[in-house]
């Protein structure tokens, strides 16, 4: 058994490892797409002659393995490059205020996805044996089962056109303190009902079979027997421990959003980062594309090692089993 | 929606009983809710394999006096753009969904997924830190992300490949029957969709393998594989079942949604997905809300099958609730 600094080193070294494997993987295969930007952005007229020189300029005609340790190079001393979509620019300059765009409504999405399905699913639970019980479970179970492409174009119809209620799509932007911030136009709203419906019945059907569990316990037995108050076994003794396991589904929930941001931008025509992704490959922009893999890499492994070790902290019979055999008693 | 988690950790936190299958089955008979599943997961997959038999049309029949025609004896689910009979569509599409979900499943969670949960937890050491170090890569990337570059890159290659083996063999229906398209579509699912299962069938192992019936086997000398596949395999077959269940569904689910992004089965083989893209814009849900919504209600019943027969069988094996 190890102590939680020693998996935690462990962790720490092993992410660098697992980035430099993803950009490998990245950049080949965006290097082996047919045809590069220089052939996209020129065209089919351009003569051949004139493409070769661009490429030869640019090092494009360079062995492919050349290429991948020059980006790495520049990427350890700070440069992520220049994108080509948008000629002239940093990648940092591209990317980043897509990725603002995104985070916005996506930490929206988050917090109303906890704090809505955990009470919702506690309910439920509660609920258990009452005509409330098919009920919630049923609606739990629908509307974690649509799936995203079901449910964009049928809300965006629902509100937009037969209601007239919100815009149809897009982004707008207010200006607060200098800071473009966008999640208070009515444009966020139906990307934020999109994604947070199917999360929060996710989280309340977890919730729920959680709290199921932990009500069989004994010491919840013990805590009604000494007098305590319904409201106080609920909320101190059964919440409370029903929750731990609910931190270690935010890196399924991560994985989710991320997939759900990537539709949602692309139909409603958000100018986030998922959309983004879509142009890099299509013009064949190696550097942004490279750029966005690594950094959202870089925060799925982030996020799933601070699960790992807030969960560790806040309940100390969890041995972070990150070694082999750490399961086997 | 989910790419990544096509076994959730619910269910990698269950603990599993071991019991023979069949009592399985006659506990799921009693449950109604799990027949129907089962019922509607059968009628769609059913209609899907026999697609060339129970279709009254081709996928692709344009009938160009009849657009947009309405519901009618003739075309029972109406028409679309290009007078193509839509209940033929919808079961042409269950039958991409019936190739993708299967072979995803089979080659990922069941063939790469199986074997290395088995042997990451039967040998432990150095040849778990590996798998499991993979696996973890795997799960710490934007899976979408990579989907989306991998069946965006790959695609002319995977196209051009295929040629050559029609070339090879002189035939010339392979590229023309969709194939590439499938097999870049399953074959991207499959390098994500293994991970899940290896570590259910790896948790498992690592408590199985202390057993007596394990130490037996060793002492009387079987061989490893035959330890692997004979002793061990039957015992996790419980898991299996569940396991496949989710992934069936996580991979029909993630077909739909790589082909509605234009990334997954090129047109003119159906799929939902495509379908439900062709006439998701707000104009066409107005004026032609069929086309959207059969496609829509079709997909959204076998999630909702597949997820409440994946409960079901949770709660029936989990030991704690029965």
């Amino acid at each position: 058994m190890q102590g939680i600094a020693g998996y935690v080193i462990r962790r720490l070294l092993l992410a660098p490892l697992i980035l430099l494997f993803i950009s490998v993987v990245t950049f080949s295969l965006g290097r082996w797409a047919p045809g590069d930007y220089v052939d996209i952005q020129a065209g089919p007229r351009a003569s051949d002659e004139l493409k070769d020189r661009i490429k030869e300029e640019r090092g494009l005609n360079d062995p492919v393995y050349e290429q991948y340790f020059r980006y790495m190079a520049n990427i350890f001393q700070g440069d992520l490059g220049q994108s080509v979509k948008y000629r002239g620019q940093d990648v940092e300059d591209v990317i980043f205020p897509r990725i603002w765009v995104t985070l916005q409504y996506n930490v929206i999405v988050l917090i109303l996805t906890f704090s809505i399905g955990i009470p919702l699913g506690t309910w439920a639970a509660l609920k258990r044996g009452t005509w409330m019980d098919p009920l919630s479970i049923g609606t739990f179970l629908f509307f974690a089962s649509i799936p995203v492409v079901v449910s964009i174009p049928l809300l965006q119809w629902l509100f937009a056109v037969k209601l007239s209620w919100l815009p149809s799509g897009g982004w707008n932007v207010h200006e607060f303190w200098g800071i473009e911030i966008g999640i208070f136009s009515r444009e966020a709203i139906l990307p934020i009902l999109i994604l947070t419906l199917p999360g929060i019945a996710g989280i309340a059907r977890y919730m729920r079979s959680q709290v199921l569990e932990v009500l069989d316990q004994d010491f919840i037995r013990t805590a009604r027997a000494k007098g305590l108050h319904e409201s106080a076994v609920v909320t101190r003794h059964v919440t409370r421990n029903a929750m731990l396991p609910v931190a270690t589904i935010m890196g399924f929930e991560l994985a989710a959003l991320t997939a759900g941001s990537l539709f949602v931008e692309r139909f409603l025509g958000i100018p986030g980062i998922g959309q983004f992704a879509f142009e890099t490959i299509g013009s064949r922009d190696y550097d942004s594309l490279m750029a966005i893999v690594l950094l959202g890499s870089a925060i799925f492994i982030m996020t799933n090692l601070i699960v790992d070790i807030a969960y560790g902290f806040i309940d100390p019979r969890i041995r972070l089993a990150g070694g082999a055999g750490a399961e086997t008693t | 929606m989910s790419f990544a988690d096509e076994t959730p950790e619910a269910l990698e936190q269950a603990e599993i009983a071991r019991a023979p299958s069949f009592r399985l089955l006659r506990r799921l008979v009693k449950r109604p809710v799990a027949v129907v599943a089962v019922v509607v997961i059968l009628v769609i997959y059913g209609a899907g394999i026999f697609a060339p038999i129970v279709s009254p049309y081709g996928f692709n029949e344009p009938d160009f006096d009849n657009r947009f025609a309405g519901l009618s004896l003739e075309h029972p689910f109406g028409t679309d753009r290009l007078g193509r009979d839509t209940l033929s569509r919808l079961i042409w599409s269950a039958q991409t969904t019936v190739i993708i979900s299967f072979a995803a499943v089979v080659t990922g969670a069941l063939v790469f997924g199986v074997t290395a949960g088995l042997v990451a937890g039967y040998f432990g050491g150095k040849t778990d830190a590996v798998i499991m170090r993979v696996a973890d890569t795997l799960f710490s990337v934007p899976t979408i992300l990579l989907l989306l570059i991998i069946n965006s890159t790959m695609e002319r290659r995977v196209d051009s490949l295929f040629r050559d083996v029609e070339n090879f063999l002189g035939t010339d229906w392979i590229v023309s029957s969709g194939a590439p398209s499938y097999f870049l579509v399953f074959g991207a699912l499959a390098i994500f969709g293994w991970v899940g299962m290896a570590r259910l069938v790896r948790s498992q192992v690592l408590s199985l393998k202390q057993s007596v019936f394990v130490t037996a086997a060793e002492a009387s000398g079987a061989s490893t594989p035959r330890i692997l596949f004979l002793h061990l395999l039957p015992n996790v077959a419980n898991l299996l079942i569940v396991g496949i269940t989710l992934s069936l569904g996580a991979a029909a689910v993630a077909e739909v949604g790589l082909t509605f992004l234009g990334i997954g089965v090129q047109a003119p083989h159906p799929s939902f997905g495509a379908m439900i893209f062709d006439y998701s814009g707000v104009t066409n849900v107005r004026e032609h809300p069929q086309l959207i919504l059969f496609p829509a209600a079709v997909i959204s019943a076998l999630m909702l099958s597949f997820n409440l027969l994946g409960d079901v069988l949770t709660e029936e094996l989990s030991p704690r609730r029965r």
